[in-house]
């Protein structure tokens, strides 16, 4: 097996004497789509923001591509080869157009005016955004705001994708959408949802999340038939 | 390419403002202002106005916008022209009852619109058009603060998200029955409305900020190239110097 990406090695989270995350310990190997489940306020999105630095952690170790990474200058790599998408779209997307905001994140990687605008472009027209490249931020709907912010991630070309409730608030066109472009990618992902059947979709492996801490979880696949109601339109 | 589109812009057909640099519209707008505000006598004033709709004219400002923008000024300084006869000493024109229009506080009133009037239609005609992200461009380039600069597009960002926060709160406070008053309860009720919008935009300001460390963001905004100016802006860099002595010199003489 080759060297994990990020791992993770008993860390553990405090806020006001709480403990958010316990001991957790964990590491994602490249390809791999993980799946974090669990309940609200179980600790699933403090885990992502501890993998980029966002959260400081009280006590483990967090290695991530190949080095132990502690302060928050070791995280400034991290942030730019493990690309964090955040659930609020509005909270990503702070440049009036979208494709100053895609080109953001090259030109902090160091790449000139035209270089990161080419880049940008070519990103939206892999996912089919072309058209929205002018188009003022404020003015998209919360689907289009989703996709843009996934394209503002991927023209960092980044190794893993940090993905928090990348579905929710979409509809289902736009599910399938998001979907179908994550499929696409040859790339890690942690994927953090609640929506079961995207999971059950993209995840190559899953973790329960409860009350902090880390639990195995059985992903299979196989035929079954059961009985729900649903909506005809 | 730039990012903004003013390479598109400068196609014939084109209002000629627009074919302009946006740092020639700034300091321009600036400097027109300034030349405006010190001028003294009525004709000067009359005439500052005069090329102010010549501009609006040169920069095809849409006329219901140049309307809705000046309803906001006017609406400002509809307190002022009211007070102003009524308040300053001078030959009664007309009275009305105890009340009495003075001539000097109504030339004073008539001053001030023609005044604030001409200075906002010139802003408008030359920075009316501008988008944001461009003029906040120009500020750096011209060598404003990075700070203050990042201030203006952000607002140009989050203004709506914060307006349509503000809507949604209150809208939720009116579906539980909550009606505008004057009573106490109303007001502790607006007191919460603000202080939750403020802890709200903190952080969100905190989310934002932390979505741009995740991109790679230091502190710094990397550098723009800027587009060098034309012979565009070299005439209108001289028109703008005639039409600002040509306003003084009848300033002078009048």
């Amino acid at each position: 097996m080759s060297a994990p990406l990020i791992a993770f090695e008993n860390v553990c989270v405090e806020r006001e004497g709480a403990h958010v995350l316990k001991d957790v310990s964990f590491s994602l190997a490249p390809g791999e789509r993980l799946a974090i489940v669990g309940a609200n306020g179980a600790g699933k999105t403090t885990l992502l923001r501890a993998m980029v630095g966002l959260q400081p952690v009280t006590a483990g170790r967090i290695v991530a591509f190949g080095r132990e990474r502690a302060l928050e200058s070791d995280f400034h790599e991290v942030r730019l080869r493990a690309a964090y998408m955040f659930q609020d779209a509005d909270d990503q997307l702070f440049c009036p157009t979208v494709v100053e905001d895609v080109a953001f994140g090259p030109l902090n990687m160091g790449l000139s005016d035209d270089e990161a605008l080419a880049r940008a472009r070519v990103t939206l027209t892999s996912l089919d955004l072309a058209h929205l490249a002018d188009r003022l931020v404020r003015r998209l709907s919360g689907g289009e705001k989703r996709m843009v912010c996934l394209a503002g991630v991927l023209a960092m070309n980044p190794d893993v994708l940090l993905l928090d409730e990348p579905t929710n608030s979409l509809d289902a066109a736009h599910v399938e959408r998001l979907v179908d472009a994550l499929m696409r990618l040859d790339k890690a992902m942690v994927i953090v949802s609640h929506d079961r059947p995207v999971l059950d979709t993209l995840a190559t492996r899953a973790l329960a999340m409860r009350d902090g801490a880390l639990h195995p979880v059985v992903l299979h696949r196989h035929a079954h038939t059961h009985e729900h109601g649903h909506i005809h339109l | 390419m730039s990012l903004s589109q003013a390479g598109a812009h400068r196609e014939a057909g084109v209002p000629l403002i627009e074919a302009l640099d946006p740092r020639t519209r700034l300091i321009a707008a600036v400097f027109l202002a300034v030349a405006i505000v010190s001028l003294n006598g009525f004709a000067a004033k009359a005439g500052a106005l005069a090329f102010a709709v010549a501009l609006i004219f040169m920069a095809r400002i849409d006329p219901q916008l140049l309307m809705r923008r000046l309803a906001h000024i006017e609406g400002f300084m509809a307190v002022l022209l009211v007070l102003l006869p009524l308040t300053v000493e001078g030959r009664a024109l007309a009275s009305l009852g105890p009340l009495s229009i003075s001539d000097r506080g109504l030339e004073r009133a008539i001053h001030i619109v023609l005044t604030v009037n001409a200075a906002a239609m010139t802003a408008l005609a030359l920075l009316g058009a501008l988008e944001p992200i461009r003029l906040g461009r120009a500020m750096a380039a011209l060598g404003v603060s990075e700070r203050f600069v990042r201030l203006v597009m952000f607002i140009a960002r989050y203004q709506g998200i914060f307006s349509s926060e503000i809507r949604r709160q209150f809208d939720s406070m009116r579906a539980r029955g909550f009606r505008s008053s004057l009573r106490r309860q109303a007001f502790r009720a607006y007191g919460n409305l603000a202080g939750m919008i403020l802890v709200r935009s903190i952080e969100r300001a905190e989310r934002v900020d932390e979505a741009m460390r995740c991109r790679g963001f230091s502190g710094r905004f990397p550098l723009r190239r800027v587009r060098p100016m034309t012979g565009a802006d070299a005439r209108f860099a001289l028109l703008a110097t005639i039409a600002a002595i040509a306003l003084h010199a009848l300033d002078r003489l009048a």
